[in-house]
């Protein structure tokens, strides 16, 4: 029951390596992604009742799903770096965050885009529309308390508690907006996307998903470079 | 030998409270400031509209969220003013024990509030809470304590940041969503008279929400601590 | 009682104490001098199980750094902020610290270390109404209740008039005698060599000069404290 682990946060004091060169798995994930949306625009038939607008849902599932593993990653360094005291952990989780906001936000601008012309209407409860919803507060709210503390290993260790409780509170919000939803019988609108996707269309919701996977891993990549290069300078310059 | 958790706990919440019953400054605006809020609400809507029984539920659990966090804002400020929480953190007793008291003497305070604001609720908007004591009591017990559980971390956090107290709502808001539907739905079944079963799920909701993050916040507590 | 052994602290990556070497045996008292930021706070914090360590080692109280709640124990810690709750009363402070420690009787002994402070009179006076003198007399109360061995000092002496530091000065005298350790951080380098065994002066996170005993002349030192302080090292 004493004082927590955390021994000497490590420092990477190793430079990033090729910072200035060409990142060349940013270059094939954008690659992977401008593929992904030529298949999706070009190449992938229209469904049969939402037109057009169901093609919206290549970006926009993916890019859920990218949300979620990112905040997983940061609930996961965040316990790792309690642990450990690690800070290249931290490191990790602020940059997963980031983009995991980035995602969160397209999903949120991707949904009402779709909602329009399917469901009529801009914004709905939808009860996972919601909890995206509260993703996005949830992580800018971590995203905000990391901007307020000065001290680098006080940051890292309240981060890693908030990305840990956030992970606690998702099923939580989705149960309860759930439960919400379904004792609140609503007009039915048009059923979100049917269980069984025709081959075509599956195939293009993979090729997507895999190239936002790519995009994801190589905006971490980046974003931690760009963190440990940030930590390196205050190290240089407590000295 | 240096007391148990349990007992530090307590003789750090009964400080909290003799201070917050000498000074009653935090009590009293969080009272004043729920009975504002219940009655601003009231005119918010157009009564012959919206039933005062539909609107009580949601009234009575957002304006409780909101006075809960005056009373969490001010419990690490008290520590901090003089920094006695050096002295807590110096005394040979489990980190564990300064976040329990914390919790407790929290808990007392935003029962207090209830205790103003559901009658308040009852006078002004004429329904018959008080009919359903019992069964209110429970559900405002298990909001307050997970409301509570995360609010005391979060506030001990907040103090140790350059936003201070600003941050506290940012941070405690989201987490309080899975306590306020449950509570204001558990309450509106309760008012509309539906049968008690139909409350269960919600309840459980609660209890669950109370059991996971009473654990992780009292684990996590010790890492909120400069050291 | 206190061994440190090259002692460091970092912040991040700010560095606020490095290769700290100390050793006081019982009743010794280190006055402890340095400019701001030269990470005496952080040494006596460290000192204090209160903040732990990133490099070498240390023992208090015979028991290694970081230290749980046994060190806390048998340490007594003083700062410039009183740590009292200014709704209190002095006598609640310091009987809640005396729980908190285990004390046995707390109150008795409450009202002991405040008759040793002399605040008999004011002990049901809640502490905001008392002077900042006073308030320091029951932070030392608060501190010394379960009658530590160690008792470290931060700034006591900030914000004291001179017959509030006089007094001050007098009551840690009578600590001292009763074979207490002290670590006394100050910039009050007069008041600090009137209690002090052992001198020091820390800047930029190390300490650049012990002395102890009858090498410290009272008369000289403040020129050597500014000859190390300002010196470019």
């Amino acid at each position: 029951m004493n004082s927590p682990a955390s021994a000497t946060p490590a420092y990477d004091a190793t430079p990033p390596k090729s910072a200035g060169g060409i990142d060349w798995l940013f270059l094939i994930a954008v690659l992977a992604i401008a593929a992904a949306l030529a298949r999706v625009i070009y190449y992938t038939p229209f469904e049969a009742v939402q037109g057009p607008a169901q093609k919206i849902f290549y970006l926009h599932l993916p890019a859920a799903l990218c949300a979620f593993m990112a905040f997983g990653v940061v609930a996961l360094a965040g316990i790792g770096h309690l642990w450990l005291g690690d800070l290249r952990l931290d490191r990790a989780a602020e940059s997963s965050a980031e983009v995991g906001v980035i995602f969160t936000t397209v999903v949120l601008i991707t949904g009402p885009l779709w909602a329009r012309p399917v469901w009529g209407t801009w914004w709905t409860w939808d009860a996972r529309l919601t909890l995206t919803l509260f993703l996005w507060f949830i992580y800018v709210g971590y995203l905000v308390l990391r901007g307020a503390i000065d001290d680098r290993a006080l940051r890292a260790r309240y981060s890693a508690v908030l990305g840990i409780l956030g992970s606690l509170l998702i099923p939580f919000i989705h149960l309860s907006v759930y439960l919400f939803r379904t004792l609140h019988p609503r007009p039915i609108v048009i059923k979100p996307s049917a269980p069984s996707l025709p081959p075509e269309m599956l195939t293009t919701l993979i090729i997507s998903f895999v190239a936002f996977t790519l995009f994801y891993i190589a905006l971490v990549r980046q974003r931690y470079r760009l963190a440990a290069e940030r930590d390196l300078l205050e190290l240089e310059e407590g000295r | 030998m240096a007391p148990s958790t349990i007992s530090a706990a307590l003789l750090i919440a009964r400080k909290d409270l003799a201070i917050e019953f000498r000074t009653r400054t935090a009590f009293f605006s969080a009272a004043i400031f729920a009975l504002l809020g219940i009655v601003i609400f009231y005119f918010a809507w157009d009564p012959t509209a919206v039933a005062p029984v539909d609107l009580a539920p949601g009234v009575l659990w957002g304006i409780f969220t909101f006075s809960g966090l005056l009373g969490l804002q001010r419990s690490f400020g008290i520590e901090q003013a003089d920094r006695a929480i050096d002295s807590l953190l110096g005394a040979p007793i489990p980190r564990e024990s300064i976040y329990l008291g914390k919790a407790i003497a929290n808990l007392a305070f935003v029962v207090a509030v209830q205790l103003i604001a559901i009658p308040a609720v009852q006078l002004f908007y004429g329904v018959p809470l008080l009919e359903h004591a019992g069964t209110l009591a429970i559900i405002a017990l298990l909001a307050a304590i997970g409301l509570v559980a995360v609010g005391t971390l979060f506030s001990a956090m907040a103090v140790n940041t350059k936003l201070a107290e600003m941050l506290l709502p940012v941070l405690s808001l989201p987490f309080f969503v899975p306590v306020v539907i449950p509570a204001a739905q558990a309450t509106a079944r309760l008012l509309a008279g539906r049968p008690t079963d139909e409350l269960v799920g919600w309840l459980k909701l609660l209890i669950a929400f109370d059991i996971v993050f009473v654990a992780a916040c009292t684990l996590a507590f010790p890492y909120t601590i400069e050291e | 009682m206190i061994a440190t052994r090259a002692l460091g602290r970092r912040f991040g990556g700010r560095t606020a104490v490095r290769d700290v070497t100390i050793s006081l045996g019982a009743g010794d008292v280190l006055a402890l001098f340095g400019p701001n930021g030269a990470g005496k706070t952080t040494l006596l914090r460290m000192l204090a199980g209160l903040l732990r360590p990133t490099e070498g080692s240390a023992t208090v109280a015979a028991i290694a750094l970081p230290g749980g709640a046994e060190l806390r124990a048998a340490i007594g810690y003083i700062s410039h902020a009183s740590m009292l709750y200014g709704a209190l009363t002095a006598r609640e402070n310091v009987e809640l610290a005396a729980k908190l420690f285990g004390v046995r009787e707390p109150r008795t002994q409450a009202m002991r270390a405040l008759e040793r402070m002399e605040l008999r009179d004011r002990a049901e006076t809640p502490v905001r109404l008392l002077s900042r003198g006073m308030q320091q007399r029951v932070s030392i109360a608060r501190a010394t209740v379960h009658e530590p061995s160690v008792v470290l000092l931060d700034e006591p002496f900030t914000g004291l008039d001179d017959s509030g530091s006089a007094a001050l000065g007098a009551h840690l005298a009578m600590l001292r005698a009763a074979g207490t350790t002290m670590v006394l951080v100050t910039h009050q380098i007069a008041e600090g060599l009137a209690l002090a065994t052992h001198a020091a002066i820390m800047r930029e996170g190390e300490l650049v000069r012990i002395d102890q005993g009858s090498a410290i002349d009272p008369s000289t030192y403040l020129g050597v404290y500014r000859e190390h302080v300002t010196h470019g090292a």
